[in-house]
């Protein structure tokens, strides 16, 4: 459960008027002197504006910690998507000095510049906003929708049992913990709102996690090429620097399907192989009712 | 009870980066400039560009020298330009560097370039969607004629070491073995070699000689992590072996040598 707009506690009158009078004491473990000037992003989809909170900061505080200290001690109704803290659930997206960044993982001390001390936070800039720092992700989840799932061959049932070379490269697609930041950096989305024909890096990675697994049958190479739009992707490689998983989206998921695609339609030689073949291609693709359950947790 | 933050106005750039992102188109752009220029230069004005048993990589394969009115280097210069142009690392390089497109992560594409970019064509951007840059899917078709001349480079490597039939290391042959060796961990690197080696393949245990393949394929994904690093070396290599035979043609220096 992902929890939006839910500060800490609200501190006792007394206690906030005596860390209104000074910053210092700002936890209960610890002394600061350092301050920091937190620019948030407020408003909602009418509009909205950049307002500046002073926040007291500790060694090793990271920006979600800012934005709690804020809403437990200056604006309650600051809303911010967050869930687990430790960069694994992939609630806390948003853009921190102009940078895609979970909150809970980036460090006030590493994005502070020591002349002015601010650090500007805004919502993710390619979804629509809900409000403050939550946007509206859901796009994401009907895009994800439209893949066509884990298919195991028929009469194939989980577990199954893959050697250990054919199943590395999917390991690494499974990591992703869709924060949507990749989504969010893609300038086929944020700069061209490519969003009626780009799938978008995460859901490319989905793909791939689906294609190149050892145990599924399903064709999904004239998706990507029409709906998913891969050829949109300019492997300009902003996914891949973003991503906190440091899953290589354009290296090992992007690239690899072009060139799945490139060995269908633009492969002069292997369509002459295919041609000269004398067995004809059987259809990966099994009929519906063929198919059988994907398994309790289907890969991707 | 809690206190208000202080509103403050939203100026431009206020949603940038702050960081000196530009600092990376411009080196590209600056780099493939005089990079692009220079091999225009060597390539086109001409004839021969070989000093004893060196022959520049501009002009290797030697074809036609002499019976031709034109350079030799004309006939074959497409195949590494159409290699690197294709390349999925240089793809990255020039649409940041020269389309904007974007010109670096998170950063506004300037309104200009969104008009003149050929990518985008002002109206709706097409990606690699269509001609001319849909063209870069047949990197492949570069990749094989791009292998056999890392074959050739490696016979023009073996030739650099004679002299007059004694085998013989000047700074010439070293230049040239560095060159061979860089362009070799470039070609070897490619994204599509990784996929036709094994990237294509489901299984490789179920298939056709599948663990040599996934061995070749580790290999060429470990040489793949500095494609990009592979990439800048390898043409600073070639543009220096070249610039270094001319200078030896003009005489402006001599080659220095051990004889054996
Ligand atoms: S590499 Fe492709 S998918 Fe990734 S951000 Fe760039 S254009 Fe988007
Ligand atoms: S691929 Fe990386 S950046 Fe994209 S949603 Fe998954 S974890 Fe986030
Ligand atoms: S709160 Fe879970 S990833 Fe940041
Ligand atoms: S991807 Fe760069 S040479 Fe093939």
């Amino acid at each position: 459960m992902t929890r939006t707009n839910g500060p800490p506690a609200p501190p006792s009158p007394a206690a906030a008027d005596a860390e209104d009078q000074s910053l210092r004491i700002a936890y209960d473990d610890g002394v600061t002197d350092r301050t920091a000037t937190l620019r948030v992003w407020r408003g909602d989809a009418a509009g909205g504006a950049f307002v500046d909170y002073e926040v007291p900061v500790q060694e090793g505080m990271v920006v979600l910690d800012a934005v709690h200290w804020i809403q437990a001690h200056r604006a309650a109704d600051l809303a911010c998507r967050w869930n687990c803290k430790a960069g694994k659930c992939g609630s806390c997206s948003a853009e921190v000095n102009g940078r895609p960044a979970l909150l809970c993982t980036t460090r006030v001390d590493a994005v502070t510049r020591p002349q002015d001390r601010v650090v500007v936070v805004q919502p993710m800039q390619t979804f629509p906003i809900i409000r403050d720092l939550v946007t509206d992700v859901s796009w994401n989840y009907e895009v994800n929708r439209r893949i066509q799932p884990f298919t195991p061959a028929p009469g194939e049932r989980a577990p199954f049992v893959i050697a250990e070379p054919d199943i590395t490269r999917v390991e690494e697609y499974r990591r992703c913990i869709e924060c949507f930041l990749c989504q969010d950096v893609c300038h086929v989305l944020r700069e061209h709102r490519g969003q009626d024909r780009f799938f978008g890096p995460r859901q490319l990675v989905r793909i791939a996690s689906l294609e190149l697994h050892p145990k599924d049958t399903a064709d999904r190479l004239a998706q990507l090429r029409a709906e998913a739009g891969v050829g949109l992707c300019n492997i300009t490689k902003c996914c891949t620097e973003v991503c906190p998983e440091h899953i290589r989206i354009t290296d090992n998921a992007i690239i690899p399907l072009k060139e799945r695609l490139a060995d269908r339609e633009f492969d002069p030689i292997r369509s002459l192989w295919r041609r000269l073949r004398p067995v004809p291609m059987a259809s990966s693709i099994p009929a519906a009712d063929e198919r059988v359950a994907a398994p309790a947790r289907p890969p991707g | 009870m809690a206190a208000p933050g202080r509103a403050v106005p939203a100026g431009p750039g206020a949603l940038h980066r702050r960081d000196r992102w530009w600092v990376y188109p411009t080196n590209v752009a600056l780099w493939l400039s005089l990079f692009g220029a220079y091999s225009f230069w060597t390539i086109v004005f001409f004839q021969r560009d070989s000093y004893h048993q060196y022959l520049s990589p501009f002009y290797s394969p030697l074809i036609a020298a002499g019976r031709i009115p034109v350079s030799p280097a004309l006939l074959i210069f497409w195949i590494p330009l159409g290699f690197r142009a294709t390349c999925y690392y240089y793809r990255k390089a020039y649409y940041r560097a020269f389309f904007q497109d974007p010109p670096a992560c998170a950063i506004r594409e300037p309104r200009l370039a969104a008009r003149l970019s050929p990518t985008g064509r002002g109206r709706r951007y097409r990606g690699e969607t269509r001609l001319p840059f849909v063209l870069a899917n047949l990197h492949r078709l570069f990749l094989y004629l791009a292998i056999a001349f890392v074959v050739i480079f490696v016979i023009d490597t073996v030739t650099a070491f004679s002299y007059h039939g004694h085998i013989g290391i000047g700074l010439g042959t070293a230049l040239i073995l560095v060159n061979t060796v860089a362009l070799g961990l470039y070609t070897f690197s490619c994204h599509s070699l990784r996929h036709l080696i094994g990237g294509g393949l489901d299984c490789f245990s179920c298939a056709f000689a599948g663990r040599p393949r996934f061995q070749l394929w580790r290999l060429t994904s470990w040489l793949n992590l500095r494609h990009s690093t592979w990439a800048w070396i390898s043409l600073t290599t070639v543009i220096l072996t070249d610039l270094y035979i001319h200078l030896l043609q003009y005489g402006v220096v001599h080659d220095p040598h051990l004889g054996f």
